[in-house]
């Protein structure tokens, strides 16, 4: 249970200014949501957060240790992540047992056998998984294998990039059931990419609302129903949302 | 308990899928007539290789001087050369001459080839360029050239051929392996493995590579061809295989000048050529089909 803060990221791909000086701090234990629509530089928190992207300004202090400062191989340990696409995130020619193995024998963790079973039995994926290829596995067992390989290095934090969003709505909901349950048994701080307010409002205690690389509004959930959002485009974009729940429905 | 229980099983069950993969690979390349003959052609030269000394009636260096140049009969299959050697014994250790060529290149040209490719695709920027054009360099010469001017300036013997076509075959195998990493690079499953922890090197050798190898192989496979082509092009003009060596290419070098009067002295380590460079190639045309992306969904 560590809390995250973000304090004035700022990266530019080029020319364009991607995030500009963006600052949140999300509570431990809390499952904090980004929204914002698609080039709104959601992800490239994530991204950036994570050092996957070296080239940005500001820090990120996860528990109060800055991640530039700490060690490579202690940051895994305590941040992963979960990616949108589980058909891109798992490697086509590894199996669930090398993918979960991995990461186990980068950091010299004893007792593979019993830790990749209990990390497959979490996520509800029975234990003869382990011998499959990605490809004999359905959209939302793959994203299971995806996030039993993020817990299996039993980090403290976890970015969601959009975890669901590659999935049919009746996974979608097995997908988020099962992180909300994690959440509850292990104390994981969600730091969670979407841009779907109905999972932001079915996961996330708290959410931000993005524009362009700028945080428009940082707002609590029931903003979404009660319509409390003060900023212009939070107000558009949850109405928009709101709408196009009901014409769907 | 627990854990030999999951020993067996995953030797139980891994094991097969590799061999069902290679079966299934084998079994469509037979499917296909062209690839078959490929097969055929290759499993042939091995055999052949293998089992030379028992192939051949004679010895590929006995010098017979009253049997000189005589037409195919049936105590010479393929006739006898200017010094009276039995041209099918020859042939049939000229085999074996041709395939240590290939094995040796290849293994000499896939590793390197496909470490240059990886390593650049992967890291980008400075080292790419380094790299790059490094490969460049060696691309813009023509190989036969650069390979004639590495045996001269060496001296002219099979190793130093096998040597001289190692060095001018890998650009294209690096050039391939980067364009192939560049796709994969910014793939999720590369991130995750960063966010795991993996080194560099980790994660080349153990996402990268064997993403790549499919392709690697069949370009490898492909350019089997050229590197016959190349040694025997080498031997026949003096700086592949000495004599009194039986490969293919100086067998013709030699024979060239008995061409008019006897045709079985070119005719037959020729065709011999002829035949397993196409084999290969349609070999690897086969491969090519076999190990595409939407056949594997089959395995």
């Amino acid at each position: 249970m560590k809390p995250v803060v973000i304090q004035d990221m700022t990266i530019r791909f080029g020319g364009t200014t991607v995030l500009n000086d963006v600052s949140l701090s999300v509570a431990s234990g809390e499952c904090f949501g980004l929204v914002g629509e698609s080039g709104s530089g959601k992800s490239t928190i994530l991204r950036c957060a994570s050092m996957l992207y070296k080239g940005w300004t500001g820090d990120v202090l996860i528990g109060g240790q800055s991640v530039r400062s700490m060690d490579p191989m202690e940051r895994c340990r305590v941040l992963q992540m979960v990616f949108q696409d589980p058909y891109g995130s798992l490697h086509p020619r590894h199996s669930v047992r090398t993918v979960l193995a991995e990461p186990l024998r980068i950091h010299g963790i004893g007792e593979q056998e019993a830790r990749m079973r209990q990390a497959l039995i979490d996520v509800g994926l029975p234990v003869e998984f382990l011998d499959r290829y990605p490809h004999q596995l359905s959209g939302g067992q793959r994203q299971r294998v995806a996030i039993a390989r993020a817990l299996i290095l039993e980090p403290d934090v976890l970015f969601l990039d959009e975890p669901t969003s590659a999935l049919d709505v009746s996974v979608q909901a097995e997908i988020l059931n099962l992180l909300q349950r994690l959440r509850d048994e292990k104390g994981f701080t969600y730091l969670m990419v979407s841009h779907d307010l109905a999972v932001i409002d079915h996961m996330c205690d708290r959410f931000a609302v993005m524009k362009t690389g700028d945080i428009v509004e940082v707002l609590p959930r029931d903003a979404i129903l009660d319509g409390t959002a003060k900023a212009p485009y939070a107000q558009e974009l949850i109405g928009a949302s709101l709408t196009y729940e009901q014409a769907a429905m | 308990m627990d854990q030999s229980q999951s020993l067996s099983s995953q030797t139980g069950r891994t094991r097969p899928q590799w061999m069902q993969a290679s079966l299934n690979i084998v079994t469509y390349l037979a499917r296909k007539p062209t690839s078959a003959f490929g097969l055929v052609v290759l499993a042939l030269l091995i055999l052949v290789a293998l089992t030379a000394p028992i192939l051949a009636p004679h010895s590929p260096y006995a010098q017979d001087l009253q049997n000189t140049l005589q037409p195919p009969s049936m105590g010479h299959l393929f006739g006898t050369d200017e010094l009276g050697r039995d041209i099918f014994s020859r042939l049939v250790y000229g085999a074996r001459i041709t395939l240590t060529i290939i094995f040796l290149v290849t293994i000499v040209v896939g590793p390197i080839g496909l470490f240059v490719g990886t390593v650049a695709g992967y890291f980008g920027g400075r080292v790419d360029m380094i790299l790059m054009r490094i490969t460049d360099i060696f691309l813009s010469f023509p190989s036969l050239i650069l390979s004639l001017a590495f045996v001269a300036a060496l001296g002219p013997s099979l190793n130093n051929a096998i040597i001289a076509i190692s060095l001018t075959a890998w650009p294209p195998i690096a050039r391939l392996a980067r364009a192939e990493t560049m796709t994969f690079r910014s793939a999720d499953y590369i991130a995750a493995a960063r966010l795991q922890g993996a080194s560099p090197a980790r994660i080349i050798w153990r996402s990268i590579v064997p993403m790549c190898l499919p392709s690697v192989l069949i370009r490898l496979t492909l350019n089997m061809a050229t590197v016959i082509l190349t040694a025997a092009g080498l031997g026949f003009l003096g700086l592949g295989a000495q004599p009194p060596m039986p490969e293919w290419g100086a067998m013709i070098a030699t024979g060239r000048r008995y061409m008019i009067d006897s045709w079985w002295l070119v005719t037959f380590p020729g065709l011999a050529i002829l035949c397993v460079s196409l084999a290969f190639n349609l070999l690897g045309d086969g491969l090519r089909d076999a190990l595409d992306p939407k056949q594997m969904n089959r395995r």
